[in-house]
């Protein structure tokens, strides 16, 4: 195992094209263990494909994206793998901006599934499970055991036996949470999960995060549009703009960052050319 | 004067509802008329030299004007004002349960009469067309009581089925209620009545499956049992499909290609090897499986509607290429004298002593023997396809197939291989397909490409549709309905379909998730909750 603070996903010259769009353009950052990283931007800087090509749903145009499992000696190179196998091997999940639970499935199936590839070992391809072996139900058992973990901690130990399409929005966004920390990743993504939470349920998420981070000593990126979730968690932000970094640093410099103002707020026109010689450009 | 403005005010009330229903019933006939001058009205016939057009316009009228007086009493006396309130005035609102009972057991009494004692259908048939001197009025007349005897038997399904669920409801509602501990059931996830029906009276139907052939021990005996074979033949189909189709969510029109696999590779291996059944029965399944694996590939990357129109294509190029290698499959013509079943090596003979079933256990030959004993071989072998899926959904790959069901996205981002996950879903489905194919090709003792024909893969579908995605026992109730009726109403010949599209479209309406729409979980952490059918999504391919 390695210790806190070494970098676990590391992005290097990151670029995507679509046909003429560049999505994402040179981008460059790493994410260490043990702490949350942001990534912010105006709507449409990228930063969902960002995610897309960390978990293999987009081939990068350009670019490596490095992953160093503290349990692997070599680290994964993420844009060659197979979607499902940066899920498994690699260690890394995710949520998702629009909420994708299986939704006719219960809670607890929901966790279930996501530890799929640990039963199906142990259920030896379902030939196992099939004969009834014990081997099996001791792995299921450990499955439900490490499933009720998490609903207890995310706080719906009392729904698991309900659908999850019937759960709350707020529910729905913890149990996404839940079942990605059930794949026992090393790096977790999340796609806005507090998107569409009331200001208690964000605290709780922010609570939530924290405690996972500090207990889990995973890395956490992040992309968040409610500010108040990312300077209150992130022990690093990266900002886009039009798929390029504008910015990287503590929430401190960030705030207090003239091209991040400028990209979010805009600039008044007379000061258009102070701020573009101020940012480089 | 009081009295008369108040008759006057009440004939003003009434007038326009005659009124408007003359109307809506001339509506109704000049549509109905438009229609059956195309259906009915105009029939092509073979002539010399090409087809011939023959106009029926006078029974096309009659067919609209009887829709429209049928209207125009359902407007007066059915959903009108007045006719309801006659309805009231006879039968007061308390007894009118009395006499939807009533109703029940007079249905129930003729309705055993109708079809229990042996040719009494026939007889009323006889009797029938016995008033006409003129064959052509006499099958007419045939017809006419055929169709009687369906409407009565509508009938008396739906009297009988509302009896039966007034009573689960009744003695439910009696269970819950006796408990107090029951905790209220949100509406999204209230269970539906068929699933709770067939927890609880499984074992009763597994029961009745077991001693059926005592049941119906008589002269229709033989009928029965092989009707019961085929219905068990499309039950382990549907069971098959359940897995591709219920739980995958993968929608394949072309099943049926995987049932003439099993049965040609049993035909194939038997009639040039001679292996017995018991070794080709799992080779069978192999090769079905192989062949839904090839399948699987190509469109592994296809959803909804194109996953449906290849998989078409696919049973139809199996069909084609059984129908044209003449060296292999024999064309058209098919493979006969396939060996058949023995009992532990027992044959079913008729001569000999020796090796005979008959013989054997000093009994006098019967042909039905050979039934009883087919009907439990499939009864086992459908009970086994049922155990071995319920198993597998409860496994982790059962659970993945649903999860790719509901969100193949989400599947891949938890690690799921979502391309071993498919094509396991089409190889289990079509080794149990293949079993069914291997089975149907040792009864029927011949098979031809003709047995396997879309139709069957429609049939197979609306079986798993009809029964509610990913249901077992509503697979089977579908199964029993739709295969059953389509024997019950065999002297219906042609007229069949209308019965099948009937109760499609009924159960389509009613159900729009099958029979049994709901889903039970895999796994429970304290207790079991059936899941909504509104939640379960049917899956995009």
């Amino acid at each position: 195992m390695s210790e806190p603070g070494a970098p676990i996903l590391q992005v290097e010259h990151l670029t995507m094209r679509f046909g003429g769009l560049v999505a994402v353009g040179d981008l460059s950052f790493s994410a260490k263990r043990g702490e949350i990283t942001a990534i912010i931007g105006p709507n449409g800087a990228g930063k969902t494909t960002v995610f897309n090509c960390i978990t293999g749903f987009y081939k990068p145009t350009e670019g490596m994206i490095l992953l160093r499992h503290p349990a692997h000696a070599e680290p994964f190179l993420l844009e060659r793998m197979e979607d499902h196998q940066i899920g498994v091997r690699a260690g890394v999940a995710r949520t998702f901006q629009n909420i994708r639970l299986f939704s006719g499935m219960t809670v607890l199936e929901n966790l279930m599934v996501a530890q799929h590839q640990i039963l199906n070992k142990a259920s030896f391809f379902s030939l196992a499970g099939l004969l009834g072996l014990g081997r099996y139900k001791k792995a299921e058992a450990e499955a439900i055991d490490f499933a009720s973990y998490w609903l207890e901690k995310l706080d719906l130990i009392d729904r698991a036996d309900d659908a999850a399409g019937d759960l709350p929005y707020g529910g729905q966004r913890r149990l996404e949470i839940a079942r990605a920390m059930c794949t026992r990743p090393v790096l977790l993504c999340l796609d806005e999960p507090a998107a569409g939470l009331n200001p208690r349920e964000s605290a709780e998420l922010n609570a939530t995060l924290r405690w996972i981070r500090d207990e889990h000593q995973i890395a956490i990126l992040l992309i968040e549009h409610d500010m108040g979730v990312v300077m209150g968690i992130s022990d690093h932000i990266v900002v886009l703009d039009y798929g390029r970094k504008i910015a990287d640093g503590s929430p401190e410099s960030i705030r207090n960052d003239p091209a991040v103002i400028a990209a979010y707020l805009g600039v008044a026109e007379d000061e258009v050319e102070l701020v573009e010689a101020e940012v480089g450009k | 004067m009081a009295e008369r403005l108040l008759d006057a005010a009440e004939a003003k009330t009434q007038l326009p509802d005659v009124a408007e229903a003359i109307k809506e019933a001339g509506i109704a006939a000049f549509i109905a008329l438009i229609l059956f001058i195309a259906i009915v009205g105009i029939k092509t016939e073979n002539a010399q030299g090409g087809l011939e057009l023959i106009y029926r316009l006078g029974a096309a009228f009659a067919l609209a004007a009887s829709i429209g007086v049928v209207r125009l009493l359902f407007d007066l006396f059915v959903w009108r004002g007045f006719g309801r309130e006659t309805l009231n005035r006879i039968l007061p609102k308390g007894k009118r349960g009395t006499v939807v009972f009533a109703l029940i057991i007079v249905a129930y009494l003729v309705g055993a009469i109708y079809f229990l004692i042996p040719g009494s259908r026939d007889a009323v048939a006889a009797g029938t067309s016995g008033l006409f001197a003129d064959p052509d009025w006499q099958s007419r007349a045939r017809i006419f009581i055929s169709l009687s005897g369906l409407l009565f038997l509508t009938v008396f399904v739906v009297l009988s089925t509302m009896g039966i669920i007034m009573v689960v409801r009744r003695l439910l509602r009696g269970t819950a209620s006796g408990k107090a501990a029951t905790p209220t059931r949100t509406a999204a996830s209230r269970p539906s009545t068929i699933s709770e029906f067939g927890q609880q009276f499984a074992p009763a139907l597994l029961v009745i499956a077991v001693i059926l052939p005592v049941l119906v021990a008589g002269p229709q005996q033989r009928y029965a049992l092989d009707t019961a074979i085929q219905i068990l033949t499309y039950i382990m189909l549907g069971w098959g499909l359940n897995v591709v189709v219920g739980l995958a969510g993968l929608l394949d029109l072309g099943y049926v290609a995987f049932y003439a696999v099993g049965a040609y590779s049993y035909a194939l291996i038997a009639t040039e090897l001679g292996w017995s059944f018991w070794v080709c029965l799992p080779l069978a399944g192999l090769f079905a499986a192989f062949w839904g694996i090839l399948l699987g590939f190509p469109v592994l990357r296809l959803r909804g509607d194109y996953l449906a129109i290849v998989t078409l294509a696919f049973g139809e190029i199996v069909r084609v290429v059984l129908l044209n290698w003449y060296t292999l499959t024999n064309g058209p013509n098919g493979i006969s004298r396939i060996p058949k079943l023995t009992f532990f090596g027992l044959s079913f003979e008729r001569y000999g002593t020796e090796n005979t079933f008959h013989g054997f256990f000093g009994l006098e030959y019967d042909a039905v023997y050979r039934i009883i004993f087919l009907y439990y071989v499939i009864l086992v072998l459908a009970l086994s396809v049922n155990f071995v899926s319920q198993r597998l959904r409860r496994l982790p790959i059962g659970r993945a197939w649903e999860a790719l069901r509901e969100d193949e996205i989400a599947c891949r981002s938890l690690g799921i291989n979502t391309v071993t996950t498919k094509l396991t879903a089409f190889a289990i489905g079509a080794m149990f397909g293949g079993f069914a194919g291997s089975f149907f090709a040792m009864r029927q003792g011949f098979i031809s490409p003709e047995s396997f024909t879309f139709q069957e893969s429609a049939l197979i579908l609306a079986i798993v549709v009809l029964g509610g995605l990913g249901s077992q026992i509503g697979v089977a109730i579908a199964a029993v309905v739709l295969i059953g009726s389509s024997e019950l109403f065999r002297d219906l010949e042609e007229f069949r379909m209308l019965i099948f599209g009937g109760a499609m479209v009924a159960i389509m309406v009613w159900k729009p998730r099958g029979l049994v729409g709901s889903r039970s979980p895999t796994v429970v952490l304290r207790e079991r909750k059936i899941i909504s059918g509104s939640l379960v999504k049917e899956g995009a391919g």
